[in-house]
């Protein structure tokens, strides 16, 4: 099996099939060499063990053979039940178990070693071409040897048996209390002869249970070497890892979804990203339920499988309430497209939730996710865990693409201050928007607000926030003398506005009827003026017409005139007739 | 009434403990029961399978099949006094 990392890359790793774990180690254990895994007492070493071989012999057609020194192989058949694993089926071909507890009738005399059982092992993984190996509580057994020298040798004579075997194999061993060295004295030597040691221990902090694994060593690969938390829940088990840098796999996406109120997506330039973390603060009812409520209802709208965890109150009590302000998540959660978790009743450290919220999320296959509220991981008892708990919630649902609605409840003793969320969640979240409370005239409005979007072009102005049996909206606030204007004030504002918008309409329209009357009176003048106009000029030509007429009626006269006096010589019009006439009277 | 003792014992090759406790075995048996004993020696090295089928682990084992009841014992069979008590060889000697 190659590994993921270029440095491990002589080493061969065997998955175990726990996740978180394989991450760890990038890639598994060692394969054909044993580990040692040391735990105290319910640390989950068996379930690791088997959880180890049940991975080889269904997904990897790797069989294993289990040795139980401890707890019956029926027994333990029957706990893992539980998890869902079919051992019973796999038991016929790929699992064999080996009941090798001291029974109490057995009389011991003497020394004894493991040569038989190895051989017998040996001939079993033979027989059924075993891969893995596990030897479960190995302690009981090497509790039976008189001295220390001889649990050295009979360990040593493991080691070797299984180096030779080529099996890859898991030793289990209690170990001490002391969490400093978690070797108990008969161990301490086997840390330095294995190639990998892995320690898990359980924890109580303030009445809270904390379950961490740590590699220890790992010889010839790189491995985390912080503290991982990790649950045994309904799968199994479950580490949960902090995704170092450089492991960071999510898609980042361009795509807008949207916030199911219509308005804020229009402040936000179209939405949240998909794949953001989107965090909603405030205080007690101002409504982060509600919205969060909206931004599930707008993700089932468009298909996609979305998942509501109500820490505060009851699933069906959120989908009531919610319906009361136009916000019909019950038909979704019919059809099973919605799933509403109640978690109110959930204790257990931060560490639990969050494996809880993934092992449910991946089961629901949900790609979008409203946890209502996230302070509540820093309930009592979490205080150091739930800040690393929460940015893996972030870091997780990134990594998945999932689009996460987070609210957070902000302590109203602190003031009104916006500084940070309890969890300090706000720094890492993409997109913050905050509730407030304006109390102002008897009345106390909700504000909305973006405090930061990341890579969004986000509007900077203060909204008030409206539930109404209609839904959910945004509406614009007045700003007056410095004053910031809600509820009855703004509505009041509205009307006056709205009154002097309809006075200066009706003023509009008489000013366009006037108007229009006078230019009807101009139109018709104008019209009158040009029949003056023609009247003139047809007028005008008639008069030169007759000046014409007459000018030619008198010099045709006057010619008809001598003519008929007869006694002048006929004067001729032109200038030599003139002069003639002229010289004559002279 | 003297009783016949069936005796199996598992050992592994040539290993400290097995090698003793044949000799412790034979030992006891010539002391305390001579010829009223039977000895088969299984070399789990040899025969794995049957002490798979068995369920026995331990290397040496000793099974005493007779008389009855069946007793396992394990170890090298060092310490005399337990394995004699562990196969009613005490009451016997007294």
């Amino acid at each position: 099996m190659k590994t993921k990392n270029s440095d491990a890359s002589s080493l061969s790793k065997t998955k175990t099939g726990i996740e978180g774990f394989d991450d760890i180690t990038y890639g598994g254990l060692p394969t054909g060499r044993p580990t040692l895994l040391l735990g105290g007492p319910g640390s989950g070493k068996t379930l690791f063990a088997l959880r180890f071989l049940v991975h080889g012999a269904q997904d990897c057609n790797e069989p294993g053979i289990f040795v139980a020194f401890e707890e019956t192989s029926k027994r333990i058949v029957a706990n893992a039940e539980v998890f869902g694993w079919k051992l019973i089926e796999l038991q016929r071909k790929k699992l064999f178990f080996m009941d090798a507890q001291p029974s109490p009738e057995l009389i011991q005399s003497g020394s004894f070693d493991l040569g038989g059982l190895l051989a017998a092992i040996g001939a079993k993984a033979k027989e059924m071409g075993a891969r893995r190996i596990v030897f479960d509580a190995l302690d009981i057994l090497l509790a039976l040897l008189p001295d220390e020298a001889s649990k050295r040798r009979e360990v040593y004579r493991l080691n070797d048996w299984l180096l030779k075997s080529g099996l890859t194999g898991l030793i289990t061993s209690k170990a001490s209390g002391n969490e400093a060295s978690p070797f108990s004295v008969q161990f301490g030597f086997m840390q330095f002869m294995v190639d990998c040691a892995v320690v898990l221990n359980h924890r109580v902090t303030l009445g809270v249970s904390q379950r961490n694994l740590r590699v220890l060593k790992y010889r010839g690969s790189g491995f985390d070497e912080n503290e991982s938390p990790f649950i045994i829940g309904k799968g199994g088990f479950d580490v949960a890892i902090a995704r170092t840098q450089g492991r960071m796999t999510g898609e980042v996406s361009l795509e807008r979804v949207s916030s199911g109120v219509e308005r804020l997506d229009t402040m936000l330039s179209g939405g949240y990203y998909r794949g953001a973390s989107v965090l909603i603060t405030g205080f007690p009812g101002t409504a982060k339920t509600t919205m969060s409520g909206a931004f599930a209802e707008a993700a089932c709208k468009r298909g996609e499988r979305t998942m509501f965890f109500s820490f505060d109150s009851d699933g069906a009590e959120v989908v009531r309430n919610l319906a009361s302000v136009d916000i019909q998540l019950e038909r979704y959660v019919k059809n099973g497209l919605l799933r509403m978790i109640s978690a109110r009743t959930i204790s257990g450290s931060a560490e639990t939730l969050l494996v809880r919220i993934k092992t449910l999320a991946r089961e629901h296959q949900c790609r979008c996710l409203v946890i209502d509220p996230v302070s509540t991981l820093a309930k009592v008892g979490n205080e150091l865990t739930a800040h690393s708990v929460a940015e893996r919630l972030i870091d997780w649902s990134k990594a998945d693409g999932m689009t996460m609605v987070c609210t957070s409840l902000l302590d109203e003793l602190d003031g009104q201050s916006e500084g940070g969320t309890p969890l300090q969640i706000s720094t890492i979240a993409d997109t913050w928007i905050h509730l407030n409370y304006l109390v102002q005239a008897g009345e106390r409005n909700r504000g909305l607000s973006i405090i930061k979007s990341r890579g969004t072009a986000h509007s900077n102005q203060v909204r008030e926030l409206i539930l109404s049996d209609a839904g959910v909206t945004l509406a614009d606030i007045y700003t007056a003398g410095g004053e910031v204007l809600m509820g009855a004030l703004r509505w009041e504002k509205e009307s006056a506005e709205r009154v002097a918008n309809e006075v200066a309409e009706v003023a509009g329209k008489l000013k366009l009827v006037t108007l229009d009357a006078e230019e009807a009176v101009l139109e018709v003048r104008a019209k009158s003026l040009q029949t003056e106009l023609v009247a003139k000029q047809v007028e005008k030509t008639l008069l030169h017409r007759t000046t014409e007429s007459r000018k030619g009626a008198l010099s045709r006269g006057r010619i008809r005139m001598q003519e008929l006096r007869g006694g002048d010589v006929p004067l001729p019009v032109s200038k030599e007739n003139v002069r003639v006439a002229k010289g004559r009277s002279r | 009434m003297k009783r016949h003792f069936k005796f199996r014992l598992y050992t592994a090759g040539d290993t400290g403990n097995s090698t003793q406790a044949r000799f412790n075995l034979a030992a006891i048996c010539r002391h305390h029961l001579p010829g009223q004993h039977e000895i088969e020696i299984v070399d789990v090295l040899k025969e794995p399978k049957r002490a798979l089928a068995d369920g026995v682990y331990m290397t040496p084992t000793l099974i005493k099949l007779a008389p009855s009841p069946v007793q396992k014992l394990f170890g090298s069979l060092s310490q005399t006094e337990t394995v004699l008590q562990a196969l009613g060889l005490e009451i016997i000697k007294t």
